[in-house]
């Protein structure tokens, strides 16, 4: 039924006084007037896009692209940059550890050096006391001998005045000294 | 029934109706300013207007208008630069404009009670006319006679070109028909659709009864062919752009 009434309604679509109701695509009465208006706006929007628009778009897009390439170069060269100067670091790193350790070498050798050289003088100090000190023993013992004989001779002396004789001084030191020698 | 008056309201081909909106006539020739030729020229103001701001400013970084323009663009040039290479650059503003007024008149179309002016085959015609005139042209103008070996292509043993020619000169003719009729019907016949399931809906509600229940439906048959109208409104234009695209690569390379 509504099918029916749907085509009733396409068939009289139009006052019986209309032109018969053809199918409008097919009437021919606007065909001219459409393919000249059709020329003047397609010709119109041709010349927009060709000379105006697409121009302004591509030049937009090569701009863009353009930017993002030497960016990019940009970015590789301060990379590049960056690279070197991390190396020239480790390099200068590297240099001021061998010398900070050449310096701490040549430090330990110069206290080394110092320290012989003050334990050789300290050496020699000691060395030379010690012979004063012997020095001196000498001495002080030589000097007790010396002491030892005279007592003896005095001892001697008295003990042969005791015994009521007399021995010349010269007799008495031989006599000393030749037990002395003996012992 | 007479309360049913089939109307414009539910003429489904009403839609298609061309009116003269200002008189002209020139030699003879009726040149009337109608509505098919006020909405194609809304259709080229609309997108003059929106590549035009949508380009004006250029920035480095899109706004969202400029990035659709850009994207339209990059769609147009990759596909003409995909069917007919680097070489088919040369046609790409054609191509752009091409697809671009039949994509906007396709989507005026889709707005209530505008006219699509894609709908008429004087247009789409044309616009095949057209395209096929420029591949022809430019097929002789680039490769001389040539141009003719579209017609046989190479590599067949001689028996085979007996068929194959009329074949392929068929088949060449046949492209502005298949062309512009492709773009025609399916216009007309999603309008109708969409007209007449409007109409069942309308009609339904006002005749009653089990009219009140196929209304609902039509109407949601309405809303979903509506969305199915819109892809196919951008599709034919992208069809109609993309084998143009193949024509031209035929101009630039008849011999396979």
């Amino acid at each position: 039924m509504l099918i029916a009434l749907l085509a009733e309604g396409a068939a009289h679509g139009h006052t019986p006084d209309d032109a018969p109701p053809a199918f409008p695509p097919f009437e021919t009465w606007h065909m001219p007037g459409q393919l000249f208006w059709l020329v003047i706006l397609f010709t119109t929007l041709y010349l927009a896009m060709s000379r105006w628009i697409l121009p302004k778009l591509s030049d937009t897009l090569e701009k863009r692209s353009d930017r993002i390439a030497s960016d990019l170069d940009q970015a590789a060269r301060l990379n590049d940059q960056a690279t070197e100067a991390q190396q020239a670091l480790e390099l200068r790193v590297a240099q001021a550890r061998n010398k900070a350790r050449e310096t701490s070498e040549k430090a330990s050798e110069k206290m080394e050096a110092e320290m012989a050289a003050e334990t050789a003088r300290v050496d020699a100090e000691i060395a030379k006391k010690l012979e004063a000190a012997d020095a001196r023993i000498a001495t002080l013992r030589s000097n007790a001998m010396t002491n030892v004989e005279q007592i003896a001779i005095d001892t001697a002396e008295a003990m042969t005045a005791r015994f009521g004789l007399k021995a010349s001084a010269g007799d008495l030191k031989s006599a000393v000294s030749a037990a002395m020698e003996k012992k | 029934m007479t309360f049913l008056m089939p109307s414009a309201a539910i003429d489904p081909i009403h839609q298609f109706q061309v009116s003269k909106w200002l008189e002209l006539n020139i030699g003879g020739v009726d040149l009337s300013f109608t509505n098919a030729s006020g909405f194609m020229l809304l259709g080229v103001v609309l997108t003059i207007a929106f590549f035009g701001v949508a380009a004006s400013k250029g920035l480095l970084v899109p706004s969202r208008l400029q990035s659709m323009a850009e994207i339209g663009y990059g769609f147009v040039a990759d596909m003409v630069r995909g069917a007919a290479g680097e070489e088919g650059l040369k046609f790409f503003p054609f191509v752009f404009t091409l697809f671009f007024f039949i994509f906007f008149a396709n989507m005026i179309g889709m707005v209530p009670y505008a006219f699509t002016t894609t709908s008429h085959i004087i247009v789409t015609g044309a616009l095949a006319l057209l395209v096929i005139s420029i591949v022809i042209g430019y097929g002789f103008y680039k490769n001389g006679l040539k141009f003719l070996k579209l017609f046989a292509p190479s590599g067949a043993p001689w028996p085979i070109y007996i068929i194959l020619i009329p074949i392929e000169i068929i088949s060449f003719v046949a492209r502005p028909l298949t062309l512009s009729l492709r773009l025609f019907a399916n216009m007309l016949a999603g309008h109708i659709m969409l007209k007449l399931f409007a109409g069942f809906a309308v009609v339904g509600l006002t005749a009653g009864g089990i009219g009140y229940l196929v209304a609902p439906l039509a109407f949601g048959m309405g809303v979903a062919l509506n969305a199915l109208e819109l892809l196919v409104a951008g599709l034919q234009a992208y069809v109609f752009a993309i084998l143009t695209c193949v024509y031209i690569n035929d101009a630039l390379h008849p011999s396979h």
